[in-house]
């Protein structure tokens, strides 16, 4: 939105603090009623068609392939990976880091916005929560099956041992777990407490006994008074308000895996930011290849409409045209040290060594596909959208194993320079990381209101009272 | 809580449309209603403003919580790196403040962010699975698209018929006898 005074006049005359322009899209374009739009919203709490029996099935055997996969890696060990020494992180590393940055569009969305009092969040934001859980369950698992004895992950959390040791904090590996898991729990709890009123609405909505009963317990009990509605504000407030700086922390945390090291490529000040950024930006993608089929599927363009598309569209832009902006930093700064490790790391053995193919298809994903934002028409078409979204992920994904491999491949001594590739159980551990996560969200669907309701009926209540203008609508 | 305990149980009404119920509200509290209680399914900010409280204990809680995760975080790893097993690499401090900033503050956030999720449920007195005004027939929608306003009926105001009365005269779809938990 610019901001035009002189439109901004007649549009808004009454007590806008400053001057607004209407917005293009309307934020809702749903007709119905109340109980309509509770009807349609629990659609799928009431039963799912053969699309979503077969996706399941689909994405069963992928997460059953994944099973598989950790199954091998433990009872085979490490050696079953394409790694080792000097590449002793590759894949699993990558995948890590892939998940974790796409779970923090979620946070960003539900906290962020909700702080900044964007309400068309109201339509995303319980999508957005869960595809933070799910990603963050992949995110989570990958470190620990790289620990090479995953059954002693343990010992990263300080407990009083008989062996006497403790983890040292001064490493960045118990910061990853203190921030991870901080981060899965936050979300968690934050998604819990925005979903409470809306279960209390599927235990009211849904008609056959155990399912009351189900929804009934997990609702806690929810009546929707005052009291309750005052205090879950509150807290739901001040649980954005903590996610907010966690958001920021989290990817800041798993950047410094890299950055206190002096590989180069890694040993980089910009590394904190610049991870923050592509990671709500691979987030972002995600959002969108999760949001569109399901808008589709449940015709959902009164709720999520255009206008979601459009902002969802810009803030990739936005998000893009800055992790463009940490990339030219990141070249410039190895070629102003001077240090010939870096600066043939970057300007040398990145673009035109071993990995220059993906390093390329990558710059072309990260780059490029968000300047097709700039257009309107780019911005609020779904294949587009969705088109780009598979490419920002690809890219995102290729960014990571850029930084781990390529770094590790040609480190300082020549003599230990080395091929990396993986094998099958590393391709099988991506693909089935991500077939589980495909499966646990349908699961969702069918099992959670996956838009907030209560948010999208007050939205509605507080458009009408507004004369169905965004201007001047009150706080959530 | 206004609906915490109803020992003589409760009149309940039922309305369709927001505006009108949050004038019955305004209406009730004009009479000298006090304990009124209302559901429904989004929070009303008229009503709220009518209805209104102290202000929440839940800020001042989860900033005590954020300070004290911050000492027990930062505790740890000073007595686990630099009291019970100092470990001497290349000479670096072992009480290295910089390094144990960042689990600080995760244990800050952490602690937070859990005592505003069992700070609000335990200021809420949930889990409660049932309440009686869920006795009241058609108290399902509440949830879904009607609004509720319960009046306790131990209510000094008035007597129990005039409670009925009061609310019959407010237009409500209906208006129901709830049944005490006392």
């Amino acid at each position: 939105m610019t901001a035009l005074p002189v439109q901004a006049a007649a549009a808004a005359p009454e007590a806008a603090p400053f001057p607004l322009v209407p917005p293009e899209y309307p934020i809702l374009t749903f007709e119905g009623g109340d109980h309509a739009l509770t009807d349609q919203l629990l659609a799928p709490l009431h039963g799912v068609g053969v699309v979503w029996w077969t996706l399941l099935a689909l994405s069963g055997a992928g997460a059953t392939l994944f099973l598989f996969c950790i199954w091998y890696t433990f009872a085979k060990g490490i050696g079953t990976w394409g790694n080792n020494i000097p590449v002793a992180w590759a894949f699993a590393i990558t995948d890590f880091v892939w998940w974790i940055g796409i779970g923090h569009a979620g946070t960003f969305i539900s906290a962020f916005l909700l702080l900044l009092n964007q309400r068309w969040r109201a339509s995303i934001n319980r999508i957005a929560e869960a595809m933070t859980i799910f990603a963050l369950v992949n995110a989570a698992l990958f470190p620990v099956l790289h620990l090479g004895r995953p059954w002693f992950f343990y010992w990263l959390i300080p407990y009083p041992a008989t062996m006497g040791v403790w983890p040292n904090f001064k490493s960045a590996l118990p910061w990853d777990v203190a921030a991870v898991a901080t981060y899965f729990t936050v979300s968690l709890l934050f998604w819990y407490v925005g979903l409470v009123p809306d279960l209390a609405t599927a235990r009211d909505h849904l008609t056959s006994r155990v399912a009351r009963r189900v929804y009934g317990i997990v609702a806690l009990g929810w009546r929707g008074s005052s009291t309750q509605w005052r205090q879950h504000r509150v807290a739901y407030v001040l649980l954005a308000a903590i996610a907010t700086p966690l958001v920021i922390s989290v990817h800041s945390v798993v950047s410094l895996d890299f950055s206190i090291a002096q590989v180069p490529g890694w040993h980089s000040t910009i590394f904190p930011p610049y991870f923050v950024v592509g990671a709500i930006y691979s987030g972002f993608a995600m959002v969108l290849l999760l949001v569109l089929p399901l808008r589709r599927a449940y015709r959902l363009e009164q709720v999520i409409t255009e206008r979601h598309l459009d902002a969802m569209a810009k803030l990739t832009l936005v998000m893009g045209l800055m992790l463009a902006y940490a990339y030219a930093v990141e070249a410039f700064v190895s070629w102003y040290s001077g240090d010939p490790s870096e600066r043939f790391m970057y300007l040398v053995e990145r673009p035109f060594g071993t990995y220059a193919i993906l390093y390329w298809i990558m710059m072309a994903c990260n780059i490029l596909t968000p300047q097709l934002f700039w257009w309107k028409r780019c911005r609020t078409s779904v294949p587009v959208l969705l088109g780009a979204g598979v490419a920002i992920l690809v890219g995102m994904w290729l960014e990571r194993f850029i930084i781990i491999v390529t770094s590790l491949h040609r480190e300082f001594l020549a003599s230990s320079w080395h091929f990396y590739k993986p094998t099958w159980v590393d391709l099988g551990l991506l693909g089935g990381s991500i077939a589980l996560f495909v499966f646990l969200f349908l699961l969702f669907v069918r099992f959670v209101p996956f838009v907030a309701i209560s948010e999208m009926k007050q939205l509605r209540h507080d458009l009408v009272a507004n004369g169905g203008r965004e201007i001047g609508l009150p706080d959530a | 809580m206004r609906d915490g305990r109803w020992p003589a149980g409760a009149y309940a009404a039922e309305f369709a449309d927001e505006r009108q119920f949050a004038g019955a509200v305004a209406a009730l509290r004009d009479q000298g209603y006090t304990k009124i209680e209302t559901y429904t399914p989004y929070p009303v900010a008229r009503v709220d403003e009518v209805l209104s409280e102290r202000p929440s204990v839940l800020p001042p809680l989860v900033f005590f919580a954020g300070i004290a995760g911050a000492a027990v975080g930062y505790w740890i790893q000073w007595f686990t790196n630099a009291v019970s097993y100092p470990l001497d690499i290349g000479g670096r401090p072992a009480h290295a403040a910089p390094a144990f900033f960042i689990p600080t503050f995760e244990a800050t956030v952490l602690a937070a962010s859990l005592a505003a999720f069992f700070g609000l449920f335990a200021l809420l007195r949930l889990p409660r699975p049932w309440h009686p005004i869920f006795e009241a027939d058609g108290f399902e929608l509440a949830s879904i698209d009607r609004y509720w306003i319960a009046i306790d009926a131990t209510d000094s105001r008035s007597d129990r018929s005039m409670m009925r009365r009061a609310l019959e005269e407010l237009g409500p779809l209906r208006v129901v006898d709830v049944p005490g938990d006392g």
